[in-house]
């Protein structure tokens, strides 16, 4: 028993290096999670990102029938990837609504010429404000939101063509 | 560390530098130091980042001395969003920029540190915080070290016993 005993600092420093080896190898970049789903929209009144489409308050979200809000940048290479997909929803008649995130109107306009214009509402997000009131943590990120304004479902990241099943059944269980 | 872009998949995508590793990079050094300049000039555009300056209060301080310790105290015990394992105060990033200027804003309009991190907290979790929460997840971190001195204090009890017979 005691020979054992002694054996003991030797084991609880081999599990230390491995752990940190595990950690080492494959460092913890988890994905995280917003806090608000469930939860109504956070009150915010952005400005028009680009002349032509109108600006984005709470208020617009409380529209009666769910719709995407799309967390987005016209620096953010991950948004040019999703933009097919996003114009596929839209074509479905998913309304979609945009928050551009540290961007110039200039940008924002180049981006949608470029990438498609899925939106209908565009707010312009200078400081992340909105983004840090709805728990999102980069660039994309799209929400469902329901007819009485209250956060469905987060997607974090791109929408890849096998996301968009997992988009529109969240859009259905928000109807 | 370098300013980090606030997109996912970065750390993969746009750091051209990072298949190089070091030994490579010296060896390159080594050939032709301009040809590594320009290399780094090279990369600096492909770090997606916004063309937009800074918000006010991401690199400018309160005018308040108080006020600016206060919201420096905060800042160091939350966590960069995009850069996880930073605190906002020592990262770079845009998102963590943001981020100061929220917290800075904040202090300056009178708001206490503790509500302004319950705020991020409702929003990201307790993730966010640098300081954990006293709740039953985290009972076993807090009882850990008084658990291990507890044991320190027995063996050396028995150590000193036997020293004195």
């Amino acid at each position: 028993m005691k020979r054992l005993f002694l054996w003991l600092p030797l084991a609880v420093f081999v599990a230390f290096i491995v752990t940190v080896a595990i950690g080492l190898r494959k460092p913890a970049d988890s994905p995280i999670r917003s806090r608000m789903i469930g939860k109504p929209m956070p009150d915010f009144a952005l400005e028009a990102a680009v002349p032509g489409h109108p600006p984005l308050s709470a208020a617009n979200l409380r529209s009666g029938k769910p719709r995407l809000v799309n967390v987005f940048a016209s620096w953010c290479v991950p948004c040019k990837a999703e933009a097919p997909q996003l114009m596929a929803l839209r074509h479905r008649g998913i309304p979609i609504d945009g928050v551009a995130i540290r961007d110039r109107s200039e940008d924002v306009a180049r981006f949608l010429a470029d990438w498609g214009d899925p939106f209908e509402r565009i707010g312009a997000d200078p400081a992340s404000r909105v983004q840090f009131a709805l728990g999102s943590s980069g660039v994309p990120e799209t929400f469902v939101v329901d007819g009485k304004g209250v956060i469905r479902h987060q997607h974090i990241g791109d929408i890849r063509p096998e996301h968009v099943p997992e988009i529109l059944a969240a859009y259905e269980a928000a109807k | 560390m370098s300013p980090v872009p606030s997109m996912r998949g970065a750390k993969r995508r746009s750091n051209p530098a990072s298949g190089l590793g070091a030994a490579g990079l010296l060896r390159f050094a080594r050939n032709d130091g301009v040809a590594l300049l320009a290399a780094i000039f090279l990369a600096a555009p492909a770090f997606a980042q916004s063309a937009l300056p800074p918000a006010r209060y991401a690199y400018a301080q309160i005018e308040d001395p108080r006020l600016e310790a206060e919201a420096r105290a905060l800042m160091e015990t939350l966590r960069c969003l995009v850069c996880q394992g930073q605190s906002i105060a020592d990262s770079d990033a845009d998102m963590a920029g943001d981020m100061r200027a929220l917290v800075r804003e904040r202090i300056a309009a009178g708001e206490t540190p503790e509500a302004i991190r319950a705020w991020l907290v409702d929003r990201y979790g307790a993730w966010v915080s640098y300081r954990p929460p006293v709740e039953p997840l985290t009972w076993p971190l807090w009882a850990a070290p008084v658990l291990l001195v507890a044991l320190g204090l027995f063996l050396a009890r028995g150590r000193f016993r036997r020293k004195a017979r």
